[in-house]
């Protein structure tokens, strides 16, 4: 296959150069970052200490600067006293992919340090839960808001300017208020997702339901539809499948504003135990719960995707992801 | 060029005169009366229809002609109720009308099938609006699709079909709902040549063996001759009616009858109020401004 192909525009890849390309886009990103942490001449910034020789102040696998190592042995020779050895290192927040993959397994397996604190997977529950409702919320009332400002021209102008001034009101800068109001626990969080979600919810819905085809909605009223069966019955069911893929892309920023609302009163979920195993300098557990969102938000987006295709028959197939 | 003898389009047989006193002496079904629409648009005012007036009458076939931009879409769209006329009266069986209901069926050009319905509840969706049971609806919508012969194509979903077929769903959609006329514009303007011939055998068929009068707009002049009692031929800027002809050709049609000397003399009348005599697009300034860009030594010198 030529690479002309490659670059036809808005021409669909074959299914086996698109199903090899998409694996791609995971591939690279895991070949720079390997070529980084296993090549020892790229990078690599830090000097692992192997013996001490006779530097005072070095231990056994202390990381140091390679600037510094370098001086150390040249005063060390110099002075003719035993020589440190060391083998190039990177940074302790950079740890290699086998690390982060062997603390995948082990941040499940490990008991947590206290026994107050939670387990990886009682985090990751308490996330789900807070994005759930977050999200859950904001869409039961900006879905509806959304359909009949994008409906009706009276709707809109009712609403539209103040959910547009309020869209761009910083989430985070309502943390303080909702705890005060809300308390510290989940509530407060929950709110900040809703804050962070609503208002961009009823603007994109908005939107989408003014691209429908006025056409059908003109055919609808001379097959005799009215008010409320034109909007059930047309408006509703003709944006349905734009809506569903519309609430994918709102999901994953909700999921965005998940860090920064767990940040506020206690901590919880996730992100504290990011904040927990980053305290204890657990690097590779810190990039194994950041990846466990990545991997928890596309399973969720696939498998929704794969949802649509089946609730949507009319769709064309492969139309969209 | 051989001059072809044709008689006046107006000459009509005794048979055909017959027709056109006794279509006459049917109630009337449409009323047009003064019709007018202004659009405001950026550069003012636009004059797209001016004192039109017209009357139909029962299961009479009427096909609107005239220059791109001489208001037919917006004439239907008014006779649906779709927009509201500037001045003047749209009166169906006497009474006055009042935004689009299921009484005027309508068929677009574009496609306008609802994609997320299958081809029976497309057809059922008329009939529900008027508050048939489902089971009804589903027995009535099946003849109709039947009618239109896509029995087998009940269960698809409009992406699945060709355009002729859409098109087809969306004849049998109008027509469940038993409206007193059906709109159409430009209906089969997007299909094929081939596809399009057996399209307008099959809308004759249907109209003559069902109660429905149409009202149908198109540019094609031969489908105007092939399908219509009668021609409505609008003139642009603005929008009036330049004359309405009794097509003197034969009822029922065939296309056999396309080389008629009947069909042939509408055919060249239609030209002259069309496309007048005096090219008045030279009068627009609007022509090409040509000259040579073909190398001197080209090989093809000349396309003759
Ligand atoms: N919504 C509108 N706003 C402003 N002007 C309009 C509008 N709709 C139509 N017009 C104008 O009215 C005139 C008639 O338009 P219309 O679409 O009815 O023509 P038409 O005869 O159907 O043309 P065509 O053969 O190209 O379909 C045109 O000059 C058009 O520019
Ligand atoms: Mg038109």
């Amino acid at each position: 296959m030529s690479s002309l192909q490659w670059f036809a525009v808005r021409k669909e890849l074959r299914p086996r150069t698109r199903l090899a390309t998409a694996f791609m886009s995971f591939v690279l990103p895991l070949l720079v970052w390997s070529l980084v942490s296993y090549v020892p001449w790229i990078w690599h910034p830090k000097v692992e200490v192997i013996d001490p020789g006779g530097v005072s102040y070095f231990t056994r696998d202390m990381l140091v600067d390679r600037e510094v190592f370098d001086a150390e042995l040249a005063t060390a020779r110099e002075e003719h006293r035993a020589l440190p050895t060391g083998r190039p290192a990177n940074p302790i927040y950079l740890p290699a992919p086998h690390q982060v993959a062997r603390a995948f397994y082990k941040a499940f397996t490990t008991e947590p340090k206290r026994h107050s604190e939670k387990w990886l997977h009682e985090s990751l529950w308490e996330s789900i839960q807070v994005i759930f409702w977050g999200f859950f919320l904001s869409s039961l009332f900006g879905v509806p808001l959304g359909i009949l400002a994008g409906t009706y021209d009276f709707v809109s102008r009712l609403f539209e300017p103040f959910v547009e001034f309020f869209r761009y009101l910083p989430a985070p800068a309502f943390g303080a208020l909702a705890v005060a109001i809300l308390g510290i626990y989940h509530a407060p969080k929950i709110a900040i997702i809703f804050i962070g979600t609503f208002f961009q919810q009823v603007l994109v819905i908005a939107n989408t339901t003014r691209k429908l085809d006025p056409s059908l909605l003109e055919a609808a009223q001379t097959l005799g539809a009215k008010n409320i069966a034109l909007l059930f019955r047309v408006v509703i069911p003709g944006i349905v499948t734009d809506l569903y893929k519309d609430m994918r892309i709102l999901l994953g920023w909700a999921w965005t504003y998940l860090i920064v609302a767990e940040l506020i009163g206690t901590s919880s979920g996730i992100t504290w135990f990011i904040t927990q195993q980053a305290r204890y300098k657990n690097f590779d557990n810190v990039f194994a719960a950041i990846m466990m969102i990545g991997i928890l938000g596309l399973t969720t987006d696939l498998l929704l995707a794969w949802l649509g295709r089946r609730i949507f028959p009319w769709q064309k197939a492969a139309a969209n992801l | 060029m051989h001059k072809l003898e044709l008689p006046s389009y107006l000459e009509q047989s005794d048979e055909v005169r017959d027709r056109f006193t006794r279509l006459k002496q049917r109630p009337v079904l449409l009323e047009v009366k003064g019709l007018g629409k202004t659009f405001d648009s950026a550069h003012g005012p636009v004059i797209a229809l001016n004192e039109i007036s017209f009357k139909t009458h029962r299961r009479e076939f009427v096909c609107v002609i005239g220059p791109s931009g001489c208001g037919k879409s917006t004439l239907i769209r008014i006779l649906a109720g779709l927009e509201p006329p500037s001045s003047g009266r749209v009166l169906l069986d006497g009474k006055a009308v009042h935004g689009p209901g299921p009484d005027r069926g309508m068929v677009f050009q574009g496609y306008t099938l609802f994609p997320w319905l299958t081809v029976k509840k497309n057809v059922m969706f008329g009939l529900e609006m008027a508050g048939r049971g489902k089971m009804a609806a589903e027995e009535e919508a099946m003849q109709w699709i039947d009618l239109v012969g896509l029995s087998k194509f009940a269960k698809s979903y409009p992406h699945q079909l060709s355009g002729g077929m859409k098109q087809r769903v969306a004849i049998a959609r109008a027509l469940a709902n038993q409206p007193r006329i059906l709109l159409m514009d430009e209906p089969f303007g997007a299909l094929d040549a081939q596809t399009r011939a057996r399209m307008q055998a099959y809308l004759l068929e249907i109209w003559q063996n069902i109660d429905i009068t149409i009202l149908f707009i198109t540019h094609d002049l031969d489908e105007a001759i092939y399908l219509a009692d009668r021609i409505l031929v609008l003139r642009a800027h603005p929008g009036e009616v330049d004359e309405l002809i009794e097509v003197p050709v034969p009822q029922p049609r065939s296309p056999g009858q396309f080389l008629s000397p009947e069909f042939l003399a509408t055919k060249k009348r239609l030209e002259e109020l069309i496309h007048p005599p005096q090219a008045e697009a030279q009068d627009n300034g609007d022509h090409l401004n040509m000259m040579r860009m073909v190398s001197v030594n080209d090989e093809v010198e000349s396309v003759f």
